[in-house]
Parts: C-alpha cells; structure tokens; sequence
C-alpha cells in the first residue's frame, strides 16, 4: 500500500533522511522506532508532502506521490496524526473534527463517521462546543486521531501517540488504534520514541537511527532483541 | 451636544471605512503573517473603477440607482482581480523566501500601482458623483444624520456582519480559521493553502472596494494618492486592534475613527494625521499586539 524506495529529505544543508527504504501492507500496523532526531517526524512530513523528499521514491497503491502536493494526498487516503497533535486552538472541538472531513460531500456518512467517534470517545461529544486549545493532553490525543479520522483515511499516519501521556491514557489510545485497524480496516503506520507499546500493536517494524533504517523485522521479534530491548525498552 | 453628535457620527464613518480596509489587512497578516502594502490601492483602483464605470454610464443617460449598482459591482470585481493577482505576481513566488523580501515586494507593488494610475488618469484631484441614493427616508432623518453617514455606516455594519457568518459558518470560513491558526495542520487536512490564500486577497480586496466607493461618494473627489492616506489609517486600525484578529481589525477601525473625529474637532484640525500616527506609535511601544491581539486572546 505504500513504499519508500531511496527516499532522502534535506532541510537546507541536513540530510534528515539519508536514504530510506521501507514498506506497509494493506491492513497492516506497521511502527517506525527511533530516537531523538532520528528522522521518524520528517519520514511522516515526506509522505505527507509537507516537506517533499529531496530524492527517491514514494508509492501509495503504486502511484508515485513524492511531488503530489499534500492537500492530493489527503484525498488519496493518507491523513495524519502530527507529533504535538496540532489542535486548531480557537476551532471548537467538533469544528477540529469538521476540518478532518474537510475534502468529503457525503454528509451523511460524515454524521455517522462522528457518531462512530463520539462513541469511541464520549468525552469529545461532552466537550464538542469548547474551544480545542482548551482540552487536556490526552483528550486534545484523541481529538487529533479522530480529526484524521473524519477524513476516512486508507493509511493513517500517527506521530507519537503516547508522547505526554499517563500510561492509563496511553493503553487507552492504543487499544483504540488497534480496534480503529480491524473495525475500519485502515492500514496504520506509526512511529514512536516509546517503543514497547508501538511494538505490542504492530505486526511489523523498523528501526531508524540518523536518518537510515538499521533493522526491520515481526514486531514480536524485534521486541526480543537484544539490541532494541537495550536501547529502546530501556531493559 | 449637537457638536458632539456630529462629531461622534462623523468618527463612526470615518472608522466604518477604516474598519472595511483594515479587515483586508488583518485576514492577509493572519494567514501569511505579511502586511499587504499595497492593499490600500486596491481601494484607490476601485475608486476610479466607479468614477469610469460612472462617467461612462452617465453618458449613455443612465441615471441614479442603477449607475450606482453597475459601477459598485464592477469596481467590486475589478478590485477583486487586482488584489488576486497582486498575490500572484508580487508574494507568491516568494512564498518561501525571508520575511523581508515580501514585504519589500510590497511596498514595490503600492508604488507601482499609484504610479500607474497617476501616468494614466492625472495627478490631479477628480471630481467623484454622488451615487448614494437618495429617498424620503433619509431626508427625514437629515435632522440627526446625514444621509451618507447613515448609507455608509449602515452598509459597512451589513458587509461586516456577512463577513463575520461567513469566516463562522462556512467551510471555507472555517478552513481559514484553521489555515491562520497552523498552516500545516490545515494542509494536512487537505487544505490547499494557495486557494485559501487567493480567496483572503479577493474578500479583502472587495471589501476595501466597498470602502473606496463608500467614501469617494462622500468625499466628492479622488486622486491616485487616496489609497496611501487610507492604507496607513486602516493599517493604524489593524494594528490597534490587533493584527491578525477580525474583531479587532472592526474595533480597531471604530476607535481611530472616533479618536481622529473627537481630535480634531476638539483640538484642532491640523493634527488630523498626528492623532493617527500618535496613536499608531504608542500602541506600538505600550501594547503591540493590540486591543484584542493574541496575547490576550490565546492561552496556548
Ligand atoms: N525544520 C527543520 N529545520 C532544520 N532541521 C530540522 C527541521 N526539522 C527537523 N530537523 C532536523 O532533522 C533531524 C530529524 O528530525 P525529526 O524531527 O524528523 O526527528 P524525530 O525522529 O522525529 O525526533 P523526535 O523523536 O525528537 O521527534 C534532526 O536532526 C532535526 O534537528
Ligand atoms: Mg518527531
């Protein structure tokens, strides 16, 4: 559903992705796990079309879409979970849900697409009318999946989920991904600094240090090894 | 009393067409953070737009109401294609390029534009019709306001009110709210920010047109220079009330508006600009982010 072949990303002089190669298949959970300015955030701004790969190649369905610019790959199927969440402040939480749908005309399956989300999380309808910057963390965390969600995504981009939560909030987001993936069968490519959740969900996962993919592998491998545990299970 | 009465009525037409023009401002500021120089030709070009579209009508022998109509709309719409495609041409290609380089650009488009029509109408002040219409109603009410005071502020409050539903209720409002508020995030809505842009400049631009033809028909004269005087007064009313935020950009208008009425009327007429530049300096050093500005609006 989607491959990056040789994708290289560049802000001025900084080569931020040095050529990364890596692919998720339809219905897939599929983690990106790195530290620190690894790359993970500019990989999803690449697909994105916010920052455009400097050179190789990115394929949604086998449609190149490194030069589509990112309002097209909105309406190809791919939304995005930004890292911070990036809730319109002064928008009203169901006006934040209403720019989700903002490329769909079919109202009605809009209304029954925020009911869906009302009914994952009540407390988005309870706080439908207050102004968005004014929710908590975790529920500004919920309000950005189900903005991304309203879109009707194909592939859903997450930029760490669980940054900032309580471990209660966390499980409570991820069980959601996961129903979110076998209720609505959209395909999730995920990336986290905090891997031991991210690798629980996926199916499979990449590892990612400065700007290069150094492992790939079964999420339930990668959570054994060695190496990962080490540097990034914190055992 | 009756001097006070005048004076204040005589601030809120003032500050009425400040309020139109500055709104062009703030929306353009709030989505890309530039000060559109330039916009105060706009309303220049839309005053001679009028007085063309007019004379012309006038010799064909049409008369009142329906000269007023035509020539509105097509210095409406004229306006409208000239702010679009003073995007196009003056900020667009440096859409990526330091702040300091639009601006410049900017101030490069307004000196043009006033160049432009000075070369090809005349540097001197022409006379501008009055096509505010006139009716029994109004004569009745003469005693108390004028009748263009009354067209001018009544017709400003309705444009802004429409504006105001539209930037709250409708997807394309909405889309602008969220473009001004985070770029990206809107772009990873699937916003394209280029239409959102184009459409900012083409509200904003018929908005100063209606404010151009507004105080043209009430003034009696216009000449190439009038779009400057008005730009750095509306640009004045955008400041204090805020750059980037619409209400404040009406407040803003308002409140000059009266400031300068109130000034000189009290004070002396020499200093009409004084007041507005004062006003402009302190607001800069004391409160730059203005009456309504972000810093008192947005708590993240
Ligand atoms: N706008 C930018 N301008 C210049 N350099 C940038 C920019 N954004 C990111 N970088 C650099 O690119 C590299 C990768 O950054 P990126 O944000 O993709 O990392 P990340 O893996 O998401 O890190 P984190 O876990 O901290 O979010 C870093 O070295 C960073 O300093
Ligand atoms: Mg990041």
């Amino acid at each position: 559903m989607l491959r990056l072949v040789d994708v290289e990303t560049c802000y001025g002089g900084i080569r931020a992705l040095k050529g990364i190669s890596l692919s998720v298949a339809p219905g897939e959970i599929v983690a990106l796990i790195g530290s620190n300015g690894a790359g993970k955030s500019t990989t999803l701004m690449s697909i994105s079309g916010i920052t455009p790969a400097r050179s190789g190649r990115i394929f949604f369905n086998d449609e190149p879409i490194e030069k589509t610019d990112p309002d097209k790959i909105v309406a190809m199927g791919i939304s995005q979970v930004p890292e911070g969440r990036r809730i319109f402040p002064k928008l009203s939480v169901l006006e934040n849900l209403e720019m989700g749908a903002f490329l769909r005309k079919d109202h009605p399956e809009i209304r029954k697409d925020l009911d869906y989300i009302y009914e994952l999380f009540p407390i988005l309808y309870q706080r439908r009318h207050q102004p968005g910057g004014t929710l908590s963390g975790g529920e500004q965390q919920m309000l950005a999946i189900s903005r991304a969600l309203m879109a009707k995504p194909r592939l859903l981009l997450l930029d760490e989920p669980s940054l900032g939560l309580s471990p209660l909030m966390t499980r409570l987001i991820y069980s959601i991904l996961g129903r979110i993936n076998t209720e609505q069968r959209t395909t999730i490519f995920l990336v986290e600094q905090n891997a031991f959740m991210a690798l629980k969900l996926s199916h499979r996962a990449y590892v990612l240090e400065n700007g290069a993919v150094t492992m790939e592998g079964n999420a339930s491998d990668l959570l054994h090894h060695e190496d990962v545990k080490k540097a990034y299970l914190g055992i | 009393m009756n001097y006070f009465w005048d004076l204040f009525l005589g601030g809120l037409t003032r500050g009425s067409i400040y309020a139109l023009i500055a709104l062009g401002y703030t929306m353009v500021y709030g989505i890309l953070q530039l000060i559109n120089f330039a916009h105060g030709e706009i309303y220049m070009i839309a005053a001679f737009t009028a007085l063309i579209v007019a004379s012309i009508l006038t010799m064909q022998g049409l008369t009142g109401f329906s000269v007023l109509i035509l020539a509105g709309v097509i210095a409406i719409l004229y306006a409208a294609a000239y702010g679009f495609t003073v995007e196009k041409i003056a900020y667009k290609p440096l859409r990526q390029a330091s702040r300091l380089s639009p601006l410049i650009s900017a101030i490069g488009m307004s000196i043009f534009l006033q160049n432009y029509v000075m070369l090809a109408q005349t540097s001197d002040f022409l006379p501008f019709p009055n096509l505010l219409p006139q009716s029994e109603f109004l004569d009745s009410i003469s005693a108390w306001i004028g009748p263009s005071d009354f067209i001018i502020i009544v017709t400003s409050s309705v444009v802004m009110i429409a504006l105001s539903l539209l930037l709250k209720f409708t997807k394309m409002g909405r889309a602008m709210r969220a473009t001004a508020q985070d770029r990206e995030m809107a772009m990873l809505t699937g916003v394209s920010v280029n239409r959102i842009i184009s459409r900012t400049f083409i509200i904003g631009s018929a908005l100063a047109a209606i404010g151009g033809l507004l105080i043209a028909s009430h003034v009696g004269r216009i000449n190439f220079y009038i779009g400057f005087n008005a730009g750095i007064k509306a640009f004045t009313a955008a400041v204090l009330g805020g750059i980037g935020s619409i209400p404040g950009a009406m407040l803003g208008g308002l409140v000059l508006g009266l400031a300068e009425s109130f000034g000189t009327g009290y004070i002396s007429s020499d200093y009409e600009s004084v007041f507005a530049f004062t006003i402009l300096i302190l607001i800069l050093i004391l409160k730059p982010d203005g009456i309504l500005g972000r810093s008192s609006q947005q708590k993240v």
